[in-house]
């Protein structure tokens, strides 16, 4: 496994900060070190909260945030991967090779957040409507009177 | 553990590859998918359809619609579609105080509401850095324990149901109703209590409450012995559910199944004993698990939670401690109406507390729950202000039911409804 991944403690919770490029051999290695259950892929959205105070220093802050959670039931313990996303270029590796149970929910925060997993079997909407415009998780989607985007709804009157 | 030593829990790399290429899954779109029915005119080329079911059938708990790729009357292929009652409550959730938070997730899993409303509380109690009184702490396992009991039920109502022994139905909202009854004596509501709050709970338990629990704990058992007789010892009922659905503990532990699913393999894994939160560790209860893994396991591991619960519920109305059902710190919690009235400080945090909200220091954390369901998990990340900067749920039930297409691949169109309901999945929740 490699070591060059800088961990911290949060609120005494194992935490990994990654690359995408690193996510995929990360967590690989993990896998093979017996934990075998990706218990939760999600992501944040940090354009509002660019400061943030939890990440080590040698780390560059980016706009997302893939967080993936691993879990070993035999030795109960959890880590959790928080993978920097750039905003330019918003694709990870997907780790449905190595977790098949990643499969819907890679698909939610692709619908969500618009962050593609390169190499998914099937990189779709899971949510929201397939013709749906946008990624309602990002911070930039304001909350209020949004048009409703569903075939076949009346024209506003 | 009932699975032999030495049992590997990988699945392998062969058999992740026919996850991918293989798979049980129905990976197309609806057009794709009209063309994989083939020519309905032509009287050779029918060997294939797609078969829709729900999104509104009365066994697909919900709004579950799945399109099934059938030969015959197999199952080959299977596409959970889902999103029906997607309402954007993570997005909702951004906007409320963390007092307010409870109100929002309480709505997801509408069978077991207070499990999300302990869920978001035990996370930003650990955000916050405070202990709740112990009194608060019991009392949170006293309803969770009797939520679990009413949640079981229902499924023990829908799995009868679906599979048409109607008067189960009956039977199972009955006493269900009689939870929701004393739920409704303390919190206020039959469902989507808001009761579970960040800080303790949001009223002390009622009087005679004592000798409400003591009422169900008398007549829920007997009642549990009656479906016992009326199910379990049933002969149509077991051809119906033995052997239909069967799951591999490496399998499930692939497809991050959780809950009854992951434990009716032989899997023996439960949150409340293997990371105790709560106070679960001072309390004496077994967990279940099954042998095969199929559907029957799972009906019988939820019957007899049923009654494992109820001897949890036992314990703590020995063990409930007297004192304060929420914690004291002025800054998460209001004062009592009559402070109000003697102390400017009093209005003050009063005033802060109900329209902006207390503010909860910068950070990050997950917690997970035992819901009847499986691990029902709260990623909480906070900016330093009143509202929660990104609260995600994740539900059991979003998880588990990547599970239905590999346990209908090769089963029968009649068994694909026993597999669903054994699943167990609440749609409030996979949509939220």
């Amino acid at each position: 496994m490699t070591t060059a991944v800088p961990e911290t403690l949060s609120r005494g919770q194992r935490v990994m900060h990654l690359g995408p490029d690193q996510l995929f051999a990360t967590a690989s290695g993990l896998r093979d070190d017996g934990f075998l259950t990706a218990v939760d892929v999600t992501a944040v959205d940090y354009v509002a909260h660019p400061g943030r105070n939890d990440l080590p220093a040698d780390v560059t802050p980016e706009r997302f945030e893939v967080v993936v959670l691993l879990h070993d039931h035999q030795r109960c313990e959890r880590i959790r991967l928080r993978v920097q996303v750039p905003e330019g270029d918003p694709a990870v590796p997907s780790l449905f090779d190595l977790f098949p149970g990643t499969e819907a929910m890679e698909r939610e925060v692709f619908d969500l957040f618009g962050i593609v997993f390169d190499g998914h079997p099937d990189m779709t909407r899971i949510l929201l409507p397939e013709e749906w415009e946008g990624h309602p998780l990002r911070k930039d989607v304001d909350t209020g009177r949004i048009p409703i985007q569903f075939r076949e709804a009346p024209e506003p009157r | 553990m009932s699975i032999e030593a030495g049992t590997t829990m990988d699945l392998g790399d062969a058999e992740r590859v026919h996850r991918r290429d293989g798979s049980a899954v129905l990976r197309v779109s609806e057009a794709e998918a009209r063309d994989l029915a083939g020519d309905p005119d032509n009287p050779d080329d029918d060997e294939r359809m797609i078969l829709n079911m729900g999104p509104s059938h009365p066994s697909t708990h919900g709004v579950l619609r799945l399109m099934l790729e059938m030969e015959g009357e197999t199952v080959l292929r299977t596409k959970p579609i889902i999103g029906y009652l997607h309402t954007g409550m993570e997005k909702t959730g951004e906007n409320l105080t963390y007092l307010q938070g409870p109100t929002n997730v309480t709505r997801m899993d509408y069978a077991a509401p207070l499990f999300s409303e302990l869920a978001f509380s035990l996370a930003t109690e650990k955000l916050l850095g405070i202990e709740v009184p112990p009194r608060a702490t019991w009392i949170r396992m006293l309803m969770c324990e009797l939520n679990r009991v009413a949640s079981h039920l229902l499924f023990q109502a829908t799995n009868g149901m679906d599979l048409g022994a109607v008067s189960m139905m009956i039977y199972g909202w009955r006493e269900r109703e009689e939870v929701l009854r004393f739920f409704e004596k303390v919190t206020g509501l039959r469902m989507n209590h808001n009761y579970i709050r960040p800080g303790g709970v949001a009223a002390d338990l009622p009087d005679g409450w004592r000798d409400d629990v003591r009422r169900l704990l008398d007549l829920i058992p007997p009642r549990l012995d009656e479906y016992d007789t009326l199910l379990t010892g049933q002969p149509i009922f077991r051809e119906r559910l033995q052997g239909v659905g069967v799951m591999t503990p490496a399998e499930a532990l692939a497809l991050s199944a959780t809950g009854p699913i992951l434990r009716s393999t032989g899997y023996a894994w439960d949150l409340r004993r293997d990371e105790p939160y709560l106070a679960y560790d001072q309390v004496d209860f077994d967990v279940l698990v099954g042998t095969y893994g199929d559907s029957f396991d799972r009906f019988a591991i939820r019957l007899n939670e049923t009654r494992e619960s109820l001897r949890i519920v036992e314990q703590i109305l020995e063990l409930m401690p007297d004192g304060d059902y929420r914690t004291q710190d002025k800054k998460v919690t209001p004062p009592p109406r009559a402070r109000i009235d003697e102390s400017m400080e009093a209005l003050i945090h009063h005033f802060k507390i109900f329209t902006e909200g207390f503010h909860v220091p910068e950070g990050e954390v997950y917690v997970a729950v035992e819901s009847p369901r499986g691990e029902l998990g709260c990623y909480l990340v906070s900016d330093g202000g009143p509202n929660p900067y990104r609260m995600h749920i994740r539900g059991p039930s979003f998880v588990n039911l990547q599970t239905l297409p590999h346990l209908m691949e090769g089963g029968l169109i009649a068994d694909a409804v026993a597999v669903i309901s054994s699943v167990d999945p609440i749609m409030g929740e996979v949509d939220r």
